[in-house]
């Protein structure tokens, strides 16, 4: 699977409560939800969208809430990837099972830079940046977890399952 | 199970009783039974959905569902109400017995040990961050999101990596007015909001076993403001004491083995630690609450997961006993449940705060995650015993959160600026 786009990129720590805030919680509509992604951390997501399609996040990506309204807000916003140096372990999960693809890498997350043009390659772990001609070796993934990610999520991964298929 | 050759941290053990094995090394991603899979009206419709999507017909176990509408409850708008009627209905279909609604609910990290809901050695998942609560009592339990909620209603299982662990030794006596809520601001302030990323936090050492349950829960609750999966803590006469006092008899006790692996081990001296306040906007920015400066605020908030609880509230009421809190601001007390708001009426606590001049409002999470009972205004400030300070959090992005225990919340309800108990007792 290969990921192309242009970066949006934010620092450490971006929390749950910045990327989707609560009070936007009492609908479960993803586009409603996308409507209000990122817009206390970054007032210019919605134009930025328009020309980018992935994420550079810091350290500790998606930090605070369970709420997997985010990594939905996220994915329905258009983003296709989310590149940090290391995410908190719930929006990790979540991002995985709703099949957005989430990729740690400390040295990416540092080196590339705001609106840098990538190719992402998940199947050898490869991010390429175009715009700053460098390339990054991503380590795999563990096998259950691109077992999930390639049955294109959590729920259609224990479909499968119950199905006896896996 | 003992193997000298191959020690098992506390988490390991119980994650392995939960899989059908003996040993489990950290890194291993195993698919584990749980005990008891929770949700809310936030995350729960989400899981609702996901379920249906898998085709299941019915939840694994009826009475291993817990449901808990109490974050936009008593529902604060026409979409909150209609979450809530899909809890609800979902409930009534599947026969649901732990459906817990307004008027028997609480928040729901101090409702379900409240009932005996959660036993030691148990597994436990809820779509909700703070679901480590239950490591005070030796349960590994940890926060996941609605989809990993609705595949653990539908088979009983859910996915884990097992986790290295950090283990926290509290030495020496506190001082006065400290709680569990000061040890671990302290302690988050010490390692960061991701020092524990990925990792269980095992809290130990002489000085835990004369903290009370309630600052027990407190600890757990936050292990993950510091990025962590477990907060756990050893089953000792208290936790035994309580779960006793909930009826319940059966259950299993792990403890970590003496050379057991751990990730780091530190050690913290509780005589050194002060009343803590944690400014915005991280809950590692922890520092003195005496050394905090002049912060004016406009709110008090004490309630929540963290400090709903009855040693919340006395400490609170010890404070606010015969005198007023400052006109200038708003003070809301919100006791976690309904059994601790009961208890603190007939100790007449309730009188004390209304008294005093505080709101105290039914349980529900309300301002903490800034949903209604208590939103701040643009450029306002709040000193709460709830667990976030994030931008946002409660209310308007340019308003502030400054998280401490109940006497620094109650003292500076009184001045109006974040103050300790001394400023105003003396």
């Amino acid at each position: 699977m290969i990921i192309k786009g242009r970066v949006i990129k934010y620092g450490d720590n971006v929390d749950t409560d910045v990327i989707i805030p609560a009070r936007y919680l009492n609908t479960i509509d993803e586009t409603e939800l996308a409507s209000h992604c990122f817009e206390v951390l970054d007032e210019d997501f919605k134009d930025k969208i328009k020309d980018r399609k992935i994420i550079v996040g810091g350290e500790n990506f998606g930090c605070g809430s369970s709420r997997e309204h985010a990594p939905i807000a996220i994915k329905a916003s258009g983003i296709k990837a989310i590149i940090a140096g290391s995410f908190a372990r719930i929006f990790y999960r979540n991002a995985i099972n709703i099949g957005l693809p989430v990729i740690v890498s400390n040295e990416a997350s540092k080196v590339i830079k705001d609106k840098d043009d990538l190719e992402i390659d998940l199947d050898n772990g490869e991010i390429s940046d175009l715009t700053g001609k460098k390339t990054f070796k991503v380590p795999p993934l563990p096998d259950f977890i691109q077992k999930v990610i390639s049955s294109g999520g959590y729920i259609e991964f224990t479909k499968a399952r119950l199905a006896g298929k896996r | 199970m003992k193997d000298t050759n191959r020690p098992q941290t506390i988490a390991q053990k119980i994650l392995a009783a939960h899989s059908g094995r003996e040993y489990v090394d950290t890194g291993e991603i195993i698919n584990a039974s749980v005990d008891i899979v929770l949700g809310n009206d936030i995350t729960m419709p989400l899981a609702i959905e996901e379920f249906k999507k898998i085709g299941a017909k019915k939840v694994f176990d009826r009475s291993k569902i817990v449901m808990v509408p109490d974050h936009f409850t008593p529902n604060k708008d026409i979409k909150s109400a209609e979450q809530c009627k899909v809890l609800r209905d979902f409930a009534g279909q599947q026969d649901i017995i732990n459906y817990f609604e307004i008027g028997e609910m609480g928040i729901e990290h101090a409702l379900l040990p409240e009932k005996g809901l959660v036993l030691p050695g148990e597994l436990v998942i809820g779509a909700d961050s703070h679901t480590c609560t239950y490591g005070a009592l030796g349960a590994a339990s940890t926060g996941v999101g609605s989809t990993d909620a609705a595949v653990a209603m539908a088979t009983g299982k859910a996915w884990f990596m097992v986790p290295k662990t950090l283990k926290f030794v509290y030495k020496n006596v506190s001082g006065p007015w400290i709680t569990g809520k000061d040890l671990i601001l302290y302690t988050i302030g010490m390692i960061g909001v991701d020092g524990a990323l990925y990792m269980s936090m095992e809290f130990s050492g002489p000085a835990i076993g004369s903290l009370s349950m309630d600052s027990r829960f407190a600890m757990a609750n936050m292990a993950i403001e510091a990025g962590g999966k477990f907060g756990l803590f050893e089953v000792d006469g208290k936790t035994i004491e309580y779960v006793r006092s909930k009826g319940k008899t059966q259950y299993s006790i792990f403890k970590s083995d003496e050379n057991a692996r751990y990730e780091k081990v530190f050690e913290i001296d509780c005589s050194k630690i002060k009343l803590q306040v944690a400014f915005p906007h991280l809950p590692s920015n922890a520092r003195d609450a005496s050394d905090a400066g002049d912060i004016i605020i406009d709110q008090v908030v004490i309630g929540s997961c963290t400090n709903g609880r009855m040693e919340d509230l006395k400490m609170a009421a010890g404070i606010l006993k015969g005198r007023k809190t400052n006109k200038r601001l708003r003070t809301i007390i919100i006791p976690a449940t309904q059994k601790i708001y009961l208890e603190a009426m007939k100790a007449g606590l309730l009188e004390i705060f209304i008294e005093a001049g505080c709101v105290v409002s039914t349980p529900t999470c309300g301002p903490c995650l800034g949903g209604h009972m208590g939103i701040l205004a643009e450029g306002e400030r709040a000193v709460a015993t709830t667990n976030r300070n994030f931008v946002g959090r409660m209310g308007h992005p340019k308003s502030e959160v400054y998280l401490s225990g109940p006497a620094v919340a109650a003292a500076s309800a009184i001045t109006g600026r974040i103050s300790i108990p001394e400023e105003v007792l003396s």
